[in-house]
This record gives structure tokens, sequence and C-alpha cells, in this order.
């Protein structure tokens, strides 16, 4: 009993669905009563199941989800009685179960197993010893010569071989070399830099020490986006720690490779997650990109070489070193080699992390692991790589999941962001909502960027507004081809992607909007009109309470009105009305 | 301005840059520093630090403008950023959006008359598993509907009231 361990998952959902308020509860039990041990850990992927406490007592290993207080009492007086009670076992779910086995884990594989603030315990789960390997065993050839050979490549969307990408940061003839990992994860619906930063950071700082080893590189930052406050304060406490036992700093484990980490905090702008910019950002500037050649590998923060390679790249070094390029790349498919952690995220009944093997088919991630539609309605497309990427049609679902299956859909790996859209969603307002974000970005040094994407944007929103026409269709796609053409780094180069892809698959949308002034999937607002039906209407008064604009007006008991003047159709009387006395027309 | 006045701008200065460093590649800590003490990038002490490290103010404007983290007015006393991710987005956050700018009767990046809230739309919180989210104070709310963000305005003006009442 008294070796019984308590473990809440307190990474940034777990804490945001209400675990640190669990954490608390349980921390005042344990003063109180004494009975098991309580640690922290991060998020283990299950985010649909948040908050998550994990008993291992004599029984072994007990995972519940949906915690609350009530639910955590009971698992105290389960501990206490030796019965844990027996509702709410996630890992006993049939539905978590699919979840979790198709997946592979490797650049999560300490991710809501260990204390992200313990070094220990990562030490434990052979922490460390990759780094270990690599400078007391390994030249650096050896090391570059192991990470070709796994095929890793780089994590960040743009895919380039990793191995390949640090010979060329070590052929540089230089003395001081940088070393970056750009964890500046921009992607709106993307979550898996923060999830490895907050629940894994000692696997990134290896994997930098490791690549730096490598190349040469004597000093590093990692730059973190400005709103993961919780992944920063875990970064500085691990790369504290690690400076501690002589992981990072000078003469690291004895040898005479000394390198030193530090943190720079982004502060909001997408487009430094491209290399360039960021360098610039690091500088102190504007974070603006510039032509390359020449590339970082030659001339990056204050013109000396620089290698950047992405959070999940890195996550994925010390597990290749220390146990073979073969522990890797045995899971292959059509030239990618591995795995790819996603953030599954929609409208899906499983929404969270999950990390799969290469070839895996959008379906498997989508129906098997993400447990298909969560609104009973049916799935219409999948949004992969953020606004640099596109919408894959349900008809292309059975894409398998590797680099070059992707792009030929018009739609990129990215980061990983992987969003799922049912047919309540509008996919020129989807494309809208894109091109609305990247050219708010857009950093303004190349005019089709700047202005481009500006036009591109208000034809979608006349389109989306009623007022568009088949010329504007023509103007979108001659726009997308220029815009792609003619910008300097990948924001504007890859911005038209959520345009074409719609455009290309679905059309039909496109042409109800301008040719029926319609919108089928019912969301363009000036496109829709919200009525009552006073006959079937209660005057219940539900909906005028729930009416966001105060739009609708009535007697109690009497037929309500809406006021289509004040009405924004954002469609919250419709779900609210018992009586389905609500239309959309 | 007052003679004193300015002094204390140069302490103040002084102590932000104490804790950054001084150099152009500090610009970026020197105006995080500022904003986290100040909650916003304030003329008169942005000058003075232009005066101590040699930075020009335009340098420092170049700046401060290009990243969305910088603001030049004072924030309310509760900051409310409503998540603009993609899973949010399918699921509603403009409705979210809407309901609190009618509430509050403020746009975004507006604050309140009685200085009470500032609301923001934000690209995203990362945490689309609670879609749609919005963030108070630091503090992340999953899983918002009309009613339930109507409710928690509710509860923080409350709040804030009592609490201005013990003060008294």
């Amino acid at each position: 009993m008294a070796d019984t361990i308590v473990k809440v998952g307190l990474g940034s959902c777990g804490i945001a669905a209400g675990a640190l308020d669990v954490f608390n509860h349980l921390d005042k039990d344990i003063t109180d009563r004494n009975i098991f041990k309580l640690h922290q850990t991060s998020c283990i992927g299950l985010c649909f199941a948040e908050p998550i406490v994990e008993v291992h007592s004599s029984e072994g290993r007990t995972v519940y989800g949906n915690v609350d207080i009530k639910l955590a009492d009971r698992i105290v007086e389960g501990i206490a009685k030796g019965d844990l009670p027996s509702e709410n076992r996630v890992l006993e779910d049939k539905n978590a179960v699919k979840y979790l086995k198709r997946q592979v884990k490797f650049a999560l594989k300490n991710c809501g197993i260990i204390d992200p603030e313990s070094i220990d315990e990562y030490i434990e789960r052979d922490g460390y010893k990759a780094l270990k390997k690599a400078v007391t065993e390994m030249k650096s050839d050896e090391i570059i010569e192991v990470m070709k050979e796994s095929g890793l490549k780089g994590r960040g969307g743009a895919g380039f071989l990793t191995g390949q990408k640090w010979a060329f940061l070590k052929a540089a003839k230089k003395d001081k070399k940088y070393l970056v990992c750009n964890a500046d994860e921009g992607d709106p619906g993307a979550f898996m830099d923060r999830a490895i930063l907050e629940g894994d950071p000692h696997n990134v700082i290896e994997g930098m020490a490791i690549a730096a080893y490598t190349t040469g590189a004597s000093e590093g930052y990692i730059y973190c986006r400005a709103e993961y406050p919780l992944a920063v304060k875990r970064l500085i406490k691990a790369i504290k720690d690690a400076e501690s036992r002589n992981f990072l700093g000078k003469n690291i484990l004895g040898t005479d490779f000394s390198f030193d980490l530090h943190i720079k905090e982004g502060a909001g702008a997408f487009v430094c997650g491209e290399e360039t910019a960021l360098i610039a950002s690091i500088e102190g500037g504007r974070g603006m990109p510039h032509l390359r050649p020449p590339f970082p590998a030659e001339s990056g923060i204050n013109n000396l070489p620089t290698n950047i390679n992405n959070v999940e790249t890195y996550a994925n070094v010390s597990n290749i070193i220390y146990n073979g390029a073969e522990s890797f790349n045995i899971y292959q498919s059509g030239g990618s080699y591995g795995t790819k952690v996603f953030a599954l995220a929609g409208k899906i009944k499983n929404v969270g992390l999950v990390e799969v093997p290469m070839g895996l088919t959008i379906r498997e991630v989508v129906e098997e692991i993400g447990g298909g539609s969560s609104t009973g309605k049916k799935l219409k497309a999948v949004q992969m790589g953020g606004p640099a990427g596109g919408c894959i049609p349900e008809s292309l679902f059975d894409t398998p999941i590797t680099y070059d299956a992707i792009n030929a859909t018009g739609a990129i790996m990215g980061s990983g962001g992987m969003i799922v859209m049912d047919e309540t969603s509008c996919m020129v307002d989807v494309a809208r909502y894109f091109l609305q974000f990247t050219q708010q970005e857009s950093c303004g040094k190349c005019t089709f960027c700047r202005i481009g994407t500006k036009r591109m944007l208000e034809i979608l929103t006349r389109i989306t507004e009623g007022n568009g026409t088949l010329a504007d269709i023509d103007l979108l796609e001659s726009l997308s081809g220029h815009v792609g053409k003619t910008s300097l780094c990948g924001l504007g180069q890859l911005a038209p992607n959520p345009v074409k892809t719609t455009l290309k698959y679905f059309r039909n949308e496109y042409l109800a909007h301008v040719n029926e002034k319609k919108c089928p999937a019912g969301v363009c607002r000036s496109l829709i009109e919200i009525k009552i039906n006073a006959e079937k209407c209660t005057g219940c008064t539900a909906c005028v309470r729930v009416c966001p604009v105060n739009a609708i007006s009535g007697e109690r008991k009497q037929p309500h009105i809406i006021d289509s003047d004040k009405c924004t159709r954002c469609g919250m009387c419709i779900e609210k009305c018992r009586f389905e006395a609500i239309d959309r027309l | 301005m007052g003679h004193c006045c300015c002094d204390g701008l140069k302490t103040e200065a002084e102590e932000i840059l104490g804790i950054t460093g001084i150099g152009k590649e500090k610009t970026i800590p020197i105006l995080q520093e500022i904003q986290k003490r100040k909650g916003y990038i304030p003329e008169d002490l942005l000058k003075r630090i232009s005066e101590l490290t040699g930075i020009p103010e335009s340098s420092f404007y170049g700046v401060a403008t290009f990243y969305s983290q910088f603001r030049f007015t004072p924030l309310g006393k509760y900051l409310i950023r409503v998540c603009n991710g993609t899973a949010c987005f399918v699921s509603g956050a403009d409705i979210i959006y809407d309901t609190l700018s009618e509430l509050l009767g403020v746009a975004n990046g507006e604050t309140t008359k009685d200085g009470l809230f500032t609301l923001e739309t934000v690209a995203c919180l990362g945490c689309c598993s609670l879609a749609p989210v919005v963030m108070i104070n630091g503090r992340v709310y999953g899983k918002q509907s009309v009613d339930s963000i109507r409710k928690l305005v509710g509860k923080i003006r409350e709040e804030d009231k009592q609490a201005a009442g013990e003060g008294v």
C-alpha cells in the first residue's frame, strides 16, 4: 500500500481540463493519510480522457480517465482498502485500446510516463545513455551515417534528411557554430512540440547535445513559442539539471566537447518558424526571411554556420543513436521512415496526440485511432499541414501517410496538425480561415505574398458573402499560382495550398456559393437565414437566453421572433431548442 | 513631466537592462521585460531605455510592431484571449468571440471603459481537445458555450466587485 504510486498528468491540456485541481486535492490526502506517493507526469496523449490519474500498485497499472474530485476520493478509498474502483478505467475501454494499439512511440517514448521535471526519472529510462555512447564511443562521421541510415527527415514539415543537414554543418569550416531547436510551433491546431517539451524536455536536450557533438556546434538555442509558458518553465529546469550532471556545459562527460544551451522566447510571429526568419529573430530584429543561399549551414546566426531542426526531429535522435538506425527505419513505407507525431483534433471522438508508423492510412488514423466522427455526422475532409497544408477529402482517406503520398494530394505532411472536419464545415469558409491567417502573418517582404494574399482573402470573403462571380474563381486560381511562385519563403509559397486543395476537391461548394448563392454546409452567415416556426414554438424562452446578440424576442408562452438584422446566424438557438421549432434556411 | 518622475523612469530602465543585458540581440528580451512589468510598452520608458542602450527608438518600434505579443496601450485587469486555432474554429470559436464582443462592448484588441476586460483573439493555444477554448489571465477554460462564457464573465465581475468591496 505504501509503495503505491499515483501519477497525475499535468500537461497544459490536462491542467486546462482540471488536472491541477485533482492533483492538489490528492496532495492534501497524502499529508493527511500517507498511503501513497504522488507524482506528476505530462501528456500521455489521451487528451479526450483528461484529467488522467494513474495508479501503480500491487494490482499493476490502472489508468483512470475523466477524473473529478469525487472519483479521486474513491480512488484514494480504493487504495486504502486494496480495492480500486472499476469505473472510468481508460485502458480497459475498447475505444482507448484501439487508440493505443496502432501507435509506436519514439519521440513520445517518455511522455506521460515520467515526471518531466525529474532528470533522475529520465535517466532511469536509459536517458543520456545515447549521449554517452556518442561522445565516448562514436566518431561524428559514424553518427552522421547512422542518422542518414535511419532515414529520419525533418519533422517540422520540409522533410529534409536530418543526417545530411548535420553533414553540411559539420563541413562548415568556422571556429564557432550554432545549433537551434525550432520550437516556434505556430500552426493553429498543432500541439505536438508543446507536448514533447512539456512531457520530456531532456529527450530534446539530449538530441541537441548529440547533434552539437556531431556537427561541432558549441552554442545552442531553443526558440520557443511565447504562448507555451509551461514548456519554457520545464525547459529552464531541465537545462539547469542537465548542466549540473555535466550533460551540458564544459567538458561534457569528461570529454573535450562543450555545449551551452539557452532558451529564446518568441514574441508571436508565425513566419519565425521559417529558418532564416527565426535567425533574424534570435539576432534581435524583425523576423523576416532572406533569400537562400546562403543556407544557414553556411551563414546563420551572426553570419556563422547554424543548423536548425524541429523539436520532434531532435526527440527522435536519442533512440536512433542508442538503439541503432534499424530500430527506426524498420517502420518504412514509400521512402518515408520511422514514425510521425500528429495532433489529432476536430470532429472525432478521440482527440489527442498520436505517434504512428509511416504507411498507416489516413482512414486508419481517423477511424481506428480517432474513433470516427464525434458528431454522428459524415466526415468530409481532414486538414493536414496547417495554413501551408491542404484539405484531403474523405474519398482519399486510404492515402498512406508518407511524405510523397501526402504531397501528391496537394496537402503536406507539415509539422503534424490533423484536423478532422464533418459535413458542418464549409470548405470555402475553411479556405478563407487559413488565408486570413497567412495574410495576417505575412511579413510583407514579398509583394505577391503581401498583396496577393490580401486580394485572395477579399475574393474568398466575397464568395462566402454571396457576392462572388465565376470570374472570381478563375482569378483565385491564377493568383494562387503567382503567390506560390513569387514568394521567398515557405509561408508565401504554400499559402495558396488551402485554396488550391479546396478548389480541387470541393469545387462544387464554391460553385454553389457563386451560382446559387447557397452555402451547402449552412455555415456562411450571409447565405442563410434562421427563422422560428410559429406553429412549433412553445415560447419556452430557451432560445432568448442563449442568443449571444439578443436578437430573439417574444412573450413567454407565445411564439418568438428573430430579428434578422441583429441575428448573426450562429445557430446556438437551433441547438438549444427542444421542439425543433427553429430552422436554418 | 516632473523631474522626479524621470528619475523613477531611469531607475526602472536601469533595472530592466540589469536583468536583460544590453545589445541589439537583447531587443526582444528587453521589450518582453518591459511588457512583463507594465502590461504594455509605455512610450516614456522606451525612450529612456533607448537613451541608455544607444539602440534607436525606431529600432525598438520596428521590432515591437512586428511581433503580435507587444501592445502599446494598457491592458484591462482581465485579459480574455479567444483561441482561433483550427480545432476551435470548426467548433464555433467565432460564436464565443461574438458573444464576448457583444457582452463587453469591445472589439478585438480593445479594453472595456472600466478597465476590467481586454478582449483579443489568439492564433492557437494548443488545447485542441478542449475546443472551443478561452484563456483568462493565463488560465484555460475549455469546451465553452454561449451560456458558460456569459456565466464566467458574470462570475469574474461579481468576484471583482466583492474583492473591491473588501478592499474598502
